[in-house]
């Protein structure tokens, strides 16, 4: 029963943000918003049992993404200014073309017979499973996820400084 | 009640991927286009670890979904930093007028 409830609040409050970070005037709301979005995410996270990456995700999104990302929002505008609010087109036909595409995506996600496994395995948290899984089977595209991150950042700093 | 099922899970993830399509395209500003795709990286993330929990909690794909959240975090850096350089040298980043990939 708890489970329900905080299922839906952690879906409504990651939706509503989400309707928020599209339809807001101006881009600062939109990113706080956003804020709120990868918390509910989390949140979700936390209730399908994935502590792990609901923690990554609250370490790498907000305290990475999203300071990034206002970063930008500060760095191309300035915040006093008109200009700040941005503009929205084509609104009504994307709006119906996206609405009809949800509405295709839900229908079939009700009307397919699912195969559900409610019970899980008696583990006290992820962490440690997930250690062991990224350091043996998955090692080397866990390298090459070193690599790309360091790869990354060089390139964006030598893209941002040109 | 209702007990909260998988299908439940893939609403609000299918949601929140219209909801990032919807700002790609009716959004001109860049770094909200950005912001839009982190919704529906997120989305695709909710989708993995729903299928998982209700396959009695398969791990692989919390490694998938972790390998997706570093790529987010790539991508975040090196887009933003192009869109700095864009706005250094076209004084907007509004994407439909930028038409030039180079002055």
């Amino acid at each position: 029963m708890e489970m329900t409830i905080l299922f839906y609040v952690f879906a409504v409050l990651t939706v509503g943000s989400a309707f928020a970070v599209v339809f807001a005037r101006s881009l600062i709301y939109s990113a706080f918003s956003l804020l709120f979005t990868f918390m509910g995410v989390a949140g979700l996270y936390v209730l399908l049992s994935a502590d792990f990456i609901a923690v990554a995700q609250i370490m790498v999104y907000i305290g990475g993404i999203l300071i990034l990302l206002v970063f930008g929002v500060m760095l191309t505008r300035q915040v006093t200014d008109v200009e700040i609010r941005t503009s929205a087109f084509r609104t009504l036909p994307a709006t119906v073309v996206v609405g009809l595409a949800l509405g295709t995506l839900i229908v079939i996600f009700i009307r397919t017979k699912w195969m559900q496994v409610h019970t899980i395995p008696d583990i006290e948290g992820t962490t440690m499973e997930l250690g062991e899984l990224l350091l043996t089977t998955f090692v080397l595209p866990f390298e090459v996820a070193g690599i790309l991150l360091l790869v990354a950042i060089m390139g964006a700093a030598l893209i941002a400084r040109r | 009640m209702f007990e909260i099922g998988l299908t439940h899970y893939l609403i609000v993830s299918a949601i929140l991927f219209s909801l990032g399509v919807l700002a790609l395209s009716i959004r001109r500003n860049a770094v909200l286009m950005l912001m839009g795709v982190e919704l529906i990286l997120n989305s695709a993330n909710i989708n993995l670890l729903a299928f998982s929990r209700y396959k009695g909690l398969a791990l692989e794909a919390h490694v998938f979904a972790l390998f997706v959240i570093i790529l987010a975090a790539a991508e975040a850096a090196v887009a933003l930093a192009i869109v700095l350089h864009i706005y250094r040298t076209n004084n907007t980043i509004e994407a439909d007028r930028i038409s030039a990939l180079k002055e």
